[in-house]
């Protein structure tokens, strides 16, 4: 500590070269910490309590090959499993085709298996007595101006009605949203509307689902009762994969995109930029007090002491402009979402995305000062003196 | 050994009855510049009394500065002997040397060097970060010291904005802040006019009557050598002639 005056008056000596490297290490930690908010949201989907109930059984061969409703009673009938719902996917979009949102056609009892949901009781029931009902997430209908008792026309990108209308005119009677202290879920940002209308409108899902929830009575028994459900339909047209709703999020997820690499491969990118970029400040600061660092060998400074000194400068550098880039994150994500009136939401900072980013900050610091550090403690005094 | 040599000698011990505080024996050094050997000191013999003040002259190239190096524990001998303190230097390792230096020697260099980052005071206080002192005490010395060269009102001037005779004066005071029995000052009125270069030392000449530091100085300048008690001439790596000025 008593050397800390010392590495901060050198860290600031070049204060253009100092800030302008900071600059680009404040940029690249702002962007990992809303990327690793992005992976970790799509790390943590389908991660609930009430999410380990919940199996999920869709087609073996992909996601969108659909089931026959009959197998609706062969599962129940499964020991181990509670309740069994099922959900297809409707491919909305609102206004353009490009304005795409979720949205899933559901059996009555869907939200029975998501009791982390919150919805007015009188919702519930309007649902289920409006054929054309629909339930929004919050964050949707703040995004749209959407209130209760409005009629919205949802296009559906994939299923047409029976008169070739890519639009389903639907009638808004509530609104979804995650329980407070809970995690948001993605019904927070989904359009619920129910299977019949949607199988009696189009002639291209006849009486098909595209996937099955069902709840286990025992999570514990959860692998045991997906087998039982997966082995149903051995052997036929239509076998199925039964995993738990993580796993089928995270499958889901895969299929679509690798998230992890995606965010992994960037990151990396931006890293390695970084390493060259504050590598060449750290070697440049270093050159140029040559005869500075001789000075304080001849002093007494043992070899050891100078070279922490270079690595604590360079582990400061970065851990400066890492923490500032973090705080950003989190300063700016609720303000852009709130300026945004919710159409933006940059995921928050968490302990985990601070705790990485730190380590990342300090694993940075160290690589950067390394060679200048090693250079630093070999110096010969005589010849750095002398200018040699 | 010839002569000047052996009344070099004999000029070091005479100004002090008891054991020399630098004693050097045999001292070569030779420099390997790819496959050629250049020999820069040969075969040197100096005692340098405690309270000595010694004036190290002769052309460039004489090897003043290489002598001066090796009595500071900067630099390590080919062959021979260096002691001080009755400490056997030359036989240190790099982090003993570091440590001893630490401790016995203060350095004043031509060009100063400061650390253009740190203030006055700062510069002053960076041997004592070596000790275990607190850091009031730190800058309680550094106060001091700061004061013996007349600065105390610069303390929180950054180097910049000194003069160089008053950098100087800072330099000094960081070499003696950590009270060493030893002064190694290399050209330290070199890059000084006249009246900033009898400042400095007439301050040297102070530290070393008043306060009994010896002192061990190159210069190419008769007039800061008539400052010295024992003047020294090397001329191509050997001492070829010693005077006792006072």
């Amino acid at each position: 500590m008593k050397y800390f005056h010392l590495i901060w008056a050198v860290l600031f000596r070049r204060k253009t070269r100092t800030i302008l490297t900071m600059a680009s290490i404040v940029a690249a930690f702002l962007l990992f910490g809303m990327l690793n908010g992005v992976r970790l949201a799509f790390n943590d989907a389908g991660k609930s309590a009430a999410g380990a109930q919940r199996l999920q059984t869709g087609s073996k061969l992909s996601f969108i090959e659909t089931l026959p409703i009959s197998l609706e009673q062969q599962i129940e009938k499964v020991p181990g499993v509670k309740e069994v719902a099922y959900a297809n996917w409707f491919g909305g979009a609102y206004q353009k085709p490009e304005q795409q949102i979720i949205a899933f056609a559901v059996s009555p009892n869907y939200l029975d298996l998501y009791p982390d949901a919150q919805i007015d009781t009188q919702a519930l029931k309007d649902f289920a007595n409006t054929r054309t009902g629909v339930l929004v997430g919050d964050q949707l209908a703040t995004k749209f101006h959407w209130k209760v008792g409005d009629k919205i026309p949802l296009l559906s990108t994939t299923f047409p009605q029976k008169d070739g209308s890519k639009t389903w005119p639907v009638d808004i009677v509530g609104i979804m949203k995650h329980k407070p202290g809970e995690k948001p879920t993605m019904l927070d940002v989904a359009v619920l509307m129910h299977w019949k209308y949607f199988d009696d409108g189009t002639p291209f899902n006849r009486g098909t689902v595209g996937w099955y929830v069902s709840r286990v009575a025992d999570v514990n028994q959860s692998d045991s009762v997906a087998k039982a459900i997966d082995a149903l339909s051995a052997n036929s047209d239509h076998e199925t994969k039964t995993m738990t709703e993580q796993a089928a999020m995270a499958s889901w997820i895969k299929q679509i995109a690798d998230i992890g690499l995606i965010v992994g491969s960037i990151m990396g990118a931006v890293f390695f930029t970084l390493l060259f970029l504050t590598g060449n400040t750290m070697a440049q600061a270093v050159r140029e007090r040559t005869s500075e660092l001789a000075v304080l060998k001849t002093i007494g400074f043992s070899r050891g002491s100078v070279m922490s000194m270079v690595l604590a400068e360079s582990v400061m550098l970065v851990l400066i402009g890492g923490v500032l880039g973090l705080a950003l994150v989190t300063v700016l994500s609720p303000m852009v979402g709130a300026a945004s009136g919710g159409t933006v939401n940059l995921p928050s900072v968490g302990a985990s995305t601070w705790a990485l980013g730190i380590g990342l900050m300090i694993a940075i610091g160290l690589l950067v000062g390394v060679l200048p550090a090693g250079r630093a403690m070999r110096l010969n005094i005589v010849d750095a003196l002398a200018g040699r | 050994m010839n002569a000047a040599v052996a009344a070099a000698r004999d000029a070091g011990a005479s100004s002090s009855a008891g054991q020399p505080l630098v004693e050097i024996r045999g001292l070569s050094k030779v420099y390997e510049r790819g496959k050629q050997k250049l020999e820069v000191l040969h075969h040197v013999d100096l005692d340098i009394a405690s309270g000595d003040f010694f004036a190290l002259m002769g052309p460039s190239g004489s090897g003043k500065t290489t002598l001066l190096n090796m009595i500071g524990g900067l630099d390590s001998p080919t062959d021979g002997s260096i002691s001080v303190g009755g400490k056997r230097i030359d036989r240190m390792g790099e982090g003993e040397l570091a440590r001893w230096r630490a401790g016995n020697v203060g350095f004043v260099f031509q060009f100063y060097n400061l650390m253009p980052a740190l203030s006055a005071q700062k510069n002053v206080e960076l041997p004592l970060l070596l000790t275990k002192l607190s850091g009031a005490q730190r800058k309680n010395n550094a106060a001091i010291a700061l004061q013996l060269v007349g600065l105390a009102d610069r303390a929180s001037h950054k180097p910049s904005e000194l003069s160089g005779g008053q950098q100087q004066r800072v330099a000094i005071a960081r070499a003696i802040v950590s009270d060493p029995t030893l002064l190694v000052c290399d050209e330290p009125t070199g890059d000084l006019d006249r009246q900033s270069a009898e400042e400095v030392l007439t301050l040297l000449q102070r530290l070393n009557r008043e306060r009994g530091k010896t002192i061990v100085m190159v210069t190419h300048d008769p007039k800061a050598a008539e400052y010295a008690t024992h003047t020294l001439h090397l001329d191509k790596g050997a001492l070829v002639e010693q005077q006792r000025v006072a």
